[in-house]
């Protein structure tokens, strides 16, 4: 990793305040570069297309080449290649491809040159372009989550993709890419910076001058050696352990599996009836379908998901590797569900709703909305429990018991009325709601049961509609407001007295849960008790800069830490 | 709201939330009132009362003060409307008398036919648009066959949008548009004055400032 020289960057002020402490070398407010191999793998693939091309246009002559005999079997009438032979230019021809690389090459470098980032107190920064220069600034506590994405090749590289979640569409500050171990480090920091928590050491004036640098770096090896904390942090224990025969099974009984056999059995039919010759065409439909469940059965593979200080940190996929970490108070929605098929094996999907900085469209957004893809009853509770932390104990049997299961004596959620059966003929027992003072429980379905969870705190706004047959029946419909996902917040035909106390209390709820919650700066409120459980070493004796105000804190700002379950470690 | 806890509170220079089932947390700045009631600007020239569907298992309308739109907005809705509906009968009497064009007076016939109906409905919709500035949020209220209400805290406002189009600035009235970050809220309020709207987006803003909560 070069470092930048500050003579650099002219006419880009020095940093706005110096980071409160210093982990890595990346993160002192500097502008740093990427890894030198990044043009490599950006313009790698473009580069094996383009070989790609050649290779298929020449294959005949380079059959010719190697294997005698199979020459003269076409005419090269005009070919360049013939006339660079014939012309012996075979010299220019070289120079010119020679040329025409190494100036590839320079682009690609100078690229590189100009693609910088820093990370300051406040925030996260790219710079990029020759030409058009671009210059994204992400501020630090509206970060959402870091992802780190390892695809196969990099991965060989030692190389890692870094992106910082920002609240918005196409808001993400992509690092692509870092060696791992600094993509590790700069993660942490972000992480850790994002929290607000304003640690020991300070940088001073030595920021910038090689003294500094290293400086820096020697402090950081010192605050590793003795802390060692980061270690453990880079690789915790998952709390849930998905063997590859429930994922591939959790697979094969989904809704697409009944396609596939519809699909199956109609070609039969058909071929029975018309022509033997239908049965070919299940042929590709099997493959495509093979190649559908491979690839969502092995980007499940290797899950993770485990508490670190800064998150939840969630790890799946089998080739290309992503983590993500997501702050406390940064999952909107979450719906536990359980498909038919599923209920026999007593499997459960969790889904959440959370600002992945991407756009709807995003194939990968169903990625990122599964935090659990398959998982028996003990892992429900587990996940739930580390990404919904500020659940307090006694709503506990509402979500687990009462809430993913269904009905049972002393319901105490308010379901829909009797006389309105009509509209929810199988699950009229079990539609229905529960608030209590955190989250807004949401509980439907029968055939695929699913169960809502909007934790009031993130909650936009509340609806209550009413149509003239829901009025017909003295019914109304509520909708929970969230962030764009796949969760949906709605539930429909409750009892009209009952949505209506429900709008007002979750209204009510909902100004009372965002006054107590602070979690955009999670770290904040922990900063002191952090500090006393396991003191920061200060290798430099600097006076702290201060480099953000640390959020107000009010004395019950309930913002626990990401709790290890109530058994930790991995199980089966 | 028959069971709203959110009483009128006469005199009350800083709202306490009597609807918060904790403790308000102390360390609340001091916070900007919302206006409640009469307000000059807002109520200038607006409609008055909210139609209801007669049946007795409507939502209720609460005890609030319900600020409602301005009169001239269904001014211009009819005139945009019934341009419309001009531009598309004038289109289907030249194709089908000039041209010969039998076919045309289908489909002019079913969309002449939609846009009379909602000629017809619009005067009782507008009537029916209604917004409420609480303590802590902002209710907004629409329809009256299909009645919908969205309670939005003023905390998770993004932004707040007024737009006019050249009929409206003729008629001087803005459509306010209030953004979060649930692209679902979709709070639309339709023919406010412009001074209306103005002040209504000046009090969000500064109501919003004080209650700024994360996403």
């Amino acid at each position: 990793m070069t470092t930048a020289d500050p003579a650099s960057s002219p006419g880009w002020p020095a940093a706005p305040a110096a980071v409160a402490e210093v982990r890595s070398p990346l993160s002192d407010g500097e502008w740093h570069r990427l890894h030198p191999l990044t043009p490599l793998m950006k313009g790698g693939l473009f580069l094996v297309v383009v070989i790609g091309i050649v290779v298929t246009n020449l294959r005949d002559r380079l059959i010719g080449m190697f294997v005698p005999g199979m020459e003269g079997e076409y005419e090269y009438s005009g070919d360049p290649i013939d006339f660079i032979v014939a012309n012996d230019l075979l010299l220019v021809a070289a120079l010119v491809v020679l040329a025409v690389l190494l100036v590839l090459l320079a682009l690609f470098w100078v690229s590189w040159r100009f693609h910088t980032f820093r990370i300051t107190g406040d925030d996260v920064e790219v710079r990029s372009g020759v030409l058009f220069r671009t210059h994204r600034r992400a501020p630090l506590d509206r970060v959402q989550g870091v992802n780190l994405t390892r695809p196969m090749i990099a991965r060989i590289l030692g190389m890692a993709k870094l992106e910082v979640v920002g609240a918005g569409l196409d808001a993400n500050v992509k690092l692509e890419y870092l060696s791992t171990s600094n993509a590790e480090a700069v993660r942490g920091d972000i992480l850790r910076l994002a929290s607000g928590r304003q640690l020991a050491e300070g940088r001073g004036e030595v920021a910038g001058s090689a003294r500094g640098r290293a400086a820096a770096a020697v402090s950081a090896g010192i605050t590793g050696l003795i802390e060692g904390a980061e270690g453990a942090d880079e690789h915790p224990a998952s709390v849930v352990r998905l063997p590859p025969g429930r994922l591939i099974g959790a697979q094969l009984l989904s809704g697409s599996t009944i396609w596939l056999i519809l699909l199956v059995a109609g070609v039969i039919v058909g071929s029975v009836i018309g022509t033997p010759w239908l049965l070919f065409s299940i042929v590709p439909a099997l493959i495509g379908f093979g190649a559908y469940w491979f690839r969502q059965i092995t980007r499940s593979l290797r899950y993770s998901i485990a508490p670190t200080p800064a998150g939840v940190r969630i790890t799946f996929g089998l080739f290309t590797t992503i983590t993500e970490t997501l702050p406390p108070g940064r999952i909107h929605a979450v719906e536990i569900a359980q498909p038919l098929l599923w209920r026999r094996l007593g499997w459960f999907r969790i889904r959440v709703n959370r600002l992945s900085g991407r756009s709807a469209t995003d194939t990968s957004s169903q990625q990122f909305a599964d935090v659990l893809p398959v998982g028996t009853r003990a892992d429900v509770e587990r996940v739930l429990r580390l990404i919904l932390p500020g659940l307090p104990e006694e709503a506990w049997p509402d979500v687990l018991d009462r809430g993913i299961l269904g009905p049972a004596a002393g319901d105490p959620y308010s379901n829909t009325p009797r006389r309105a059966r009509v509209f929810r003929p199988l699950s009229w027992r079990r539609n229905g709601f529960l608030l209590t003072p955190d989250a807004l429980l949401l509980r439907s379905g029968v055939l695929r049961r699913a169960l809502v969870v909007l934790p009031l705190a993130r909650l936009q706004s509340i609806r209550l509609a009413q149509g003239p047959l829901d009025r017909a029946l003295d019914v109304a419909n509520i909708t929970g407001h969230t962030v764009l996902g796949q969760v949906s917040g709605s539930l429909g035909i409750l009892d009209r007295a009952a949505a209506a106390r429900l709008w007002t209390d979750a209204a009510a709820g909902v100004i009372a849960a965002s006054s107590r919650d602070h979690s955009h700066r999670w770290g904040a409120a922990l900063a002191e008790p952090a500090f006393l459980a396991a003191p920061e070493p200060e290798p430099l004796s600097v006076p702290p800069v201060a480099a953000t105000p640390p959020v107000a804190t009010t004395p019950a700002a309930p913002v626990p830490p990401a709790v290890p379950p109530a058994t930790p470690g991995p199980v089966s | 709201m028959t069971t709203s806890p959110d009483q009128p509170i006469p005199a009350s220079d800083s709202p306490t939330r009597t609807d918060a089932p904790v403790a308000e947390p102390a360390a609340s700045v001091a916070e900007v009132p919302a206006p409640r009631g009469e307000d000059e600007v807002l109520d200038a020239a607006t409609y008055s009362s909210i139609p209801e569907p007669r049946s007795e298992n409507r939502l209720p309308l609460g005890d609030g003060t319900w600020h409602q739109i301005s009169r001239k907005y269904i001014v211009v809705q009819v005139i945009s409307h019934g341009g419309f509906l001009a531009l598309v009968i004038a289109a289907a009497v030249v194709l089908g008398l000039v041209l010969d064009q039998a076919w045309v007076w289908v489909p002019a016939g079913i969309v002449a036919a939609v846009t009379l109906a909602t000629l017809v409905v619009l005067p009782r919709q507008a009537r029916s648009i209604g917004y409420q500035l609480r303590a802590d949020d902002l209710v907004f209220r629409r329809g009256i066959l299909w009645q919908r209400m969205v309670a939005v805290p003023y905390g998770r406002m993004q932004l707040v949008d007024i737009t006019h189009g050249p009929l409206d600035r003729g008629f001087g009235i803005a459509q306010l548009k209030l953004v979060t970050a649930a692209a679902a809220t979709g709070v639309t309020i339709p023919g406010l004055t412009q001074a209306a709207a103005e002040r209504l987006r000046d009090t969000l803003i500064d109501v919003a400032e004080t209650r700024r909560t994360g996403l």
